[in-house]
């Protein structure tokens, strides 16, 4: 079994430098240079994984990303592990270990192979018929689906690499570093344009560089010396920047590309550490020179998917570029010239080429002429119609095809072989340029699809521009360029280009076979296992539209998106619906090219660096305060303060108790704040919030609620009016960012002719509330000077004061009901005022309260909190805060909605209290409200908003919206639970001090 | 990703701004004169067109102004941006 098919030194791989890995648990040998698939062919492996749906062997096809079967699970520890990775693009290192996918117990023997015999049971559609009845078995289907579905294994611990971004700006993005490619780079780079050339191989020169034959000269130069001397040159160009194995992901509008540079895949596990893994790149290019090359088209046949049966070009590759033989005794099986390059490949380093069989009759190129002259046997006119060997090609069947191609005739020939080439022409890779809305035209001549109209200033040159010859690239590419740079002449005017390569081609898109379509096999897409026949079907069954078939058969479907396949399946549609191909369409090019790695898509955005976290001045209080945090929006939030091993009800339940027996402290810095001045801010107020403003005094404060123009509520909070032209605004802390941006909008777009200017004060003042009946001692002995005199200083006002040198402004308002101050101060002495506050407050225990508390306490006052109590749909009238909305005001936003025919109905949600029968039990938040638990389908009322046990009031209270809640007052209602009912009584949703004597005292 | 010319900071990258709905809807002066149906055109009906769209747009992480854009629904080619109260450049 084990081989050596290595048959000649080669450009790329080193023979001086051995590496060993392993494959499927045995050890194997490759060069430096090499591909896990070029390793693999080397030690004569072909089988490699099994097809998703019938588990038939598959070998590798490909020498490149558009690899369909070769698709492995890499193994490098726990976290490391990757699955789907392509074995013909990953570059073997030391200690590199894979396996197969999609295979059980092994890929030699597979349980699952029995599919492949049950294949008449599974035809296109097959789950989507089979699993729909009866409904009900629906999740015993999905556990075995589930079990049999997907290819590798994702690793289940963190990802220890890392990832970064990048952004890049260049004049000139060249996609692609074959020929077309390099001299684009080349050309643009000397012509002044910062250039950045990006490639996805590790090498340059596309397939150009190993093409060191007679048969392509460039200026009488093998085509390979002449672009190697051009490489060299370019190497050495400054504005010139090159990348290589980086690979272009997306090409975005306007010229935004993403692009993912593989930085350590390459090297072996211990050189990799703490080196960035991959990064992704976000290129924004003035220009885009896409030369992203062509892919060969693989020949739809019986039983065309036999591990041993390759690309014609990818065999040629693995000879010229890594000295791999793919076979002893190979076939060649083509529609066009390029298989006999690949003949005099192989014959050049004495590989054997047992036959060619060529689709056409009549052919007579140099380039045939000289592949006959050594005895190789060519079958002109024939085509393969089935293939033998389980788990690796040992033979063909040929027949000759009939004139118009639709049939055979004759009688079978058997050949045997090793390896079969397939040739079925190219496809020009037009992927990123349909991506950036470019729009392609069908070229009938030879079947392709070829760019048409470009979105932006880029072009396609080469063969992705359906210039496929080497006279043609070299006479288009510089010709386009010219044009594309706006330049005047090329270094490439003069070239003189030999090419013994002749263009015809015999496109048939499903070759004819001797048995019927619906026995054969003839596979279109290789990884899904979608055959000409599930096509077919489709077709009958009345799929016209080809992304109705694509998703019907899966066709293009994996993880190669058909790059290979999906052309056939298109031809094939045309075909048998009789219609032209380019009134067809093509399915959706979608990003990513390639799949990436999460890890390139979230860079270094992990962990604790996923979002920007806000802490406020006092955070470094709270932390050494052993608080535990809540997270809202991005604050860091003290959420309570657990002593002596409580949990949190106990914690929260000892804060209130505190804060109303005596005085609490919260850290309030988060509130939003907004300072508005100008000669017209109190008209600007009078139109953003529903009461009216223009008669509040200097030095007083006032609750607004903010509607938005449908007239449900916003935001709340309150402002103070520090001088004529000067308010200090609170928003909620979720809604600072928001709420200024709505009051700007209405300023600029709306309002422009008012003199009002907004600016967030938000992180420039601190904010410490102290509550509770001694709240104004503690105050007083932190600001000895100031006096708090109910008298002199009421609920609802304001003082400008100072805390030794420093100003600060102090509020009398209260969001617990309690008897409150508000010190506002400079963010940065805000931490050593709060511990003036506790120092003060020791005699009266002062009890520092988070956020949990501070919620208790204002739900027991009946204070909502928008957002909590308030979703998208509450009018203040649905609040029952009908006393905040100014019946007087001309205007302001939301009014007209105030008394839309829906805003207006008695029967709409409204704010109301719950209490429970039983006061030990507490609702839970999100809970349904129901009347009737015998009436079928049973009607929710409304849900519990706010839900607490009041260590207060000693009982459990809530607040919830009910419809029509408002004239429910005494009314019994049901909780429905999971295994309980609860019973509450609706009341008014103020629980406490209705008188507001506290509040005053 | 559009490249934005912000009619104050220049052009600069679509992730900086913000876009705001429909360019050119005026608040009545006088909303309570208005029936439910002539508010609801106001406030619910807005235009979903493939091709020319007149856009507000934010430069959020920018300026911060409000400006309106031009753009072309079904190729993104942003044709014109202005600032507030002018005249659209074009039709």
């Amino acid at each position: 079994m084990t081989k050596n098919l290595r048959v000649k030194s080669s450009k790329l791989v080193d023979e001086t430098y051995r590496i060993s890995f392993k494959f499927n648990g045995t050890t194997y040998y490759g060069f430096k240079g090499d591909t896990l698939a070029s390793a693999l062919l080397a030690n004569n492996i072909h089988l490699v994984g099994r097809s998703f749906k019938y588990h038939r062997p598959r070998g590798i096809m490909t020498a490149g990303s558009e690899e369909p079967n070769a698709i492995v699970q890499l193994h490098n520890g726990t976290s490391r592990t990757e699955p789907n990775v392509r074995a013909t693009e990953i570059e073997i290192y030391e200690g590199l270990d894979a396996s197969s996918q999609n295979c059980w117990p092994s890929v030699k023997f597979d349980i699952g192979g029995i599919n492949n015999f049950l294949s008449p049971l599974l035809p296109a559609g097959f789950y989507y018929k089979t699993f729909m009845w009866p409904a009900s078995f629906w999740e015993k289907y999905e556990y075995f689906i589930r079990k049999s579905a997907g290819l590798g294994k994702s690793p289940d611990v963190p990802d220890p690499d890392i990832y970064e971004h990048k952004y890049i700006h260049c004049d000139v993005l060249v996609i692609g570093a074959g020929i077309s490619g390099i001299i684009a780079a080349k050309t643009a780079a000397k012509n002044g344009f910062k250039t950045l050339l990006v490639e996805e191989k590790s090498y340059l020169g596309g397939s150009t560089i190993y093409q060191d034959s007679e048969f392509f000269k460039i200026n009488n130069q093998n085509s390979a010396s002449w672009l190697e001397k051009e490489i060299n040159e370019i190497k050495k160009i400054e504005n010139l920047e090159i990348k290589t194995r980086t690979s272009v992901a997306a090409f975005h509008g306007y010229n935004f590309l993403l692009a993912r540079e593989n930085l350590t895949d390459h090297l072996p596990l211990e050189q990799r550490e703490n080196k960035t893994r991959q990064r992704l790149l976000k290129i924004r290019a003035k220009k885009v020179i896409t030369a992203t090359g062509s892919i060969e088209r693989p020949l739809i046949f019986d039983n065309n998917d036999r591990p041993g049966i390759l690309l014609s070009s990818a065999i040629k590759k693995y000879a010229d570029l890594f000295g791999v033989a793919c076979g002893e005794r190979n076939i060649l099986f083509t529609n066009n010239d390029n298989a006999y390059e690949t003949a005099m490949s192989l014959i050049q380093k004495g590989i054997k080429v047992q036959a060619i069989i060529d689709n056409r009759e009549e052919i007579d190129s140099k380039l045939i002429k000289e592949t006959e002259k050594n005895n190789i046997k060519i079958y002109k006119g024939y085509t393969i119609v089935d293939t033998f060997g389980y788990k690796r090609i040992n033979s063909v069947s040929i027949m000759k095809l009939s004139k118009d191609g639709q049939k055979v005739i004759g009688s079978k020939e058997n050949i045997s072989c090793d390896s079969l080439g397939v040739s079925g022409g190219w496809t020009p890779a037009v992927h990123l340029f349909t991506q950036s809305g470019g729009k392609l035209k069908f070229r009938d001549d030879d079947q392709v699809f070829i760019p048409n109209t470009y979105p932006s200033n880029q072009i396609s040159i080469g063969s992705c521009n359906g210039d496929f010859t080497l006279d043609e690239i070299l006479i288009n590419g510089p010709k386009l360029l010219k044009e594309f740079l706006k330049i005047k002449k090329t270094e490439y005017e003069n070239i003189e280009i030999y090419s013994a390569f002749n263009k015809s081609k015999r496109n048939i898109w499903l070759l004819p076979s001797n048995k019927i379509v619906g026995k054969t096999k003839s596979f279109v897409d290789f990884q899904n296992d979608a055959t000409a026949k599930d096509i077919k079907l489709a077709l009958r069954e009345g799929f016209r539209s080809i992304e109705h078939v694509k998703r019907y058969t899966t066709t293009g479907m994996g993880t190669d998106q058909g790059k290979l396949g999906n052309i056939h399946a298109l031809g094939i549609i045309s075909e048998t619906a009789s219609s032209k191909m380019g009134e067809l369409g093509t399915t959706t090019f979608r990003p990513p090219y390639t799949p990436l790695t999460f890890g390139t898509i979230v860079g270094r955005n992990v962990g604790k660096y996923f979002d920007i976290i806000r802490k406020t001045p006092i955070h470094k209080w709270h932390v050494e305060n052993k608080a535990e945090f809540e997270n809202v929006g991005q604050w860091k939030r003290a959420w309570y303060y657990p002593q002596n091993g409580e949990n949190m009800h106990e914690a929260v339940q000892r804060e209130s108790k505190a804060a109303r027996d005596s005085a609490g402290i919260l850290d309030a810095s988060t509130l939003g704040k907004i300072d508005i001045q100008g000669t017209d801010a109190s008209e600007f107020l009078n139109r953003v919030y529903t009461n009216a403003w223009s008669k509040l005094e200097i030095g007083k404060c006032r609750y607004g609620l903010m509607l938005n123009e449908d007239g449900m509520v916003y935001d709340d909070g309150v402002t103070t009016r520090l001088d004529e032209n000067h308010y200090i605004m609170t928003t909620t802390t979720g809604g600072a960012a928001t709420v200024l941006g709505k009051l700007e909008d209405y300023l600029q777009t709306e309002w422009p002719e008012l003199d009002v200017y907004l600016t967030s004060v938000t992180d420039h003042y601190a904010t410490i509330s102290v509550c509770g009946p001694n709240s104004k001692k503690i105050i007083q002995k932190v600001i000895p000077e100031i006096d708090l005199s109910d008298k002199d200083f009421p609920h609802m006002s304001f003082k400008n004061s100072k805390i030794g040198k420093v100003k600060c402004r102090i509020m009398r308002i209260s969001f617990t009901g309690e008897q409150s101050y508000e010190i506002n101060i400079q963010a940065n002495y805000a931490k050593s005022v709060w511990e003036n506050c506790m120092e003060a407050g020791k005699e009266f225990n002062i009890t520092p309260y988070g956020t949990e508390t501070m919620h208790l306490l204002r739900a027991e006052k009946g204070f909502i909190i928008a957002g909590q109590d308030t979703d998208a749909t509450m009018t203040p009238i649905d609040l029952q805060m009908d006393w905040i909305v100014s019946k007087k005001k001309f205007d302001f936003i939301g009014k007209r909605s105030l008394y839309r025919s829906d805003t207006i109905r008695e029967d709409r949600k409204q704010l109301v209290g719950l209490i429970t029968d039983n006061p030990e039990e507490i609702l839970e938040e999100g809970a349904q409200i129901v009347a009737d638990m015998n009436k079928t389908p049973i009607e929710m009322l409304g849900h519990v908003t706010s839900s607490y046990f009041s260590p207060n009031l000693k009982k459990s209270i809530a607040l919830g919206v009910v419809k029509g809640g408002k004239n429910m007052m005494g009314q019994k209602l049901i909780i429905p639970m999971e295994k309980k009912q609860i019973n509450v009584t609706v009341t008014d949703p103020v629980f406490l001090d209705k008188e507001n004597k506290r509040l005053n005292a | 990703m559009f490249l934005i010319n912000c009619p104050f900071c220049g052009e600069r990258e679509q992730s900086e701004f913000k876009a705001g709905g429909e360019a050119h809807i005026v608040r009545p002066k006088q909303p309570t004169e208005l029936s439910d149906d002539q508010w609801a055109e106001y406030l619910f009906m807005r235009k979903n067109i493939k091709g020319i769209q007149f856009e507000r747009w934010n430069h959020i992480h920018g300026c911060r102004k409000w400006f309106n854009m031009v753009r072309d629904t079904s190729n993104d080619e942003i044709k014109a941006v202005y600032k507030m109260g002018e005249k659209p450049p074009v039709k």
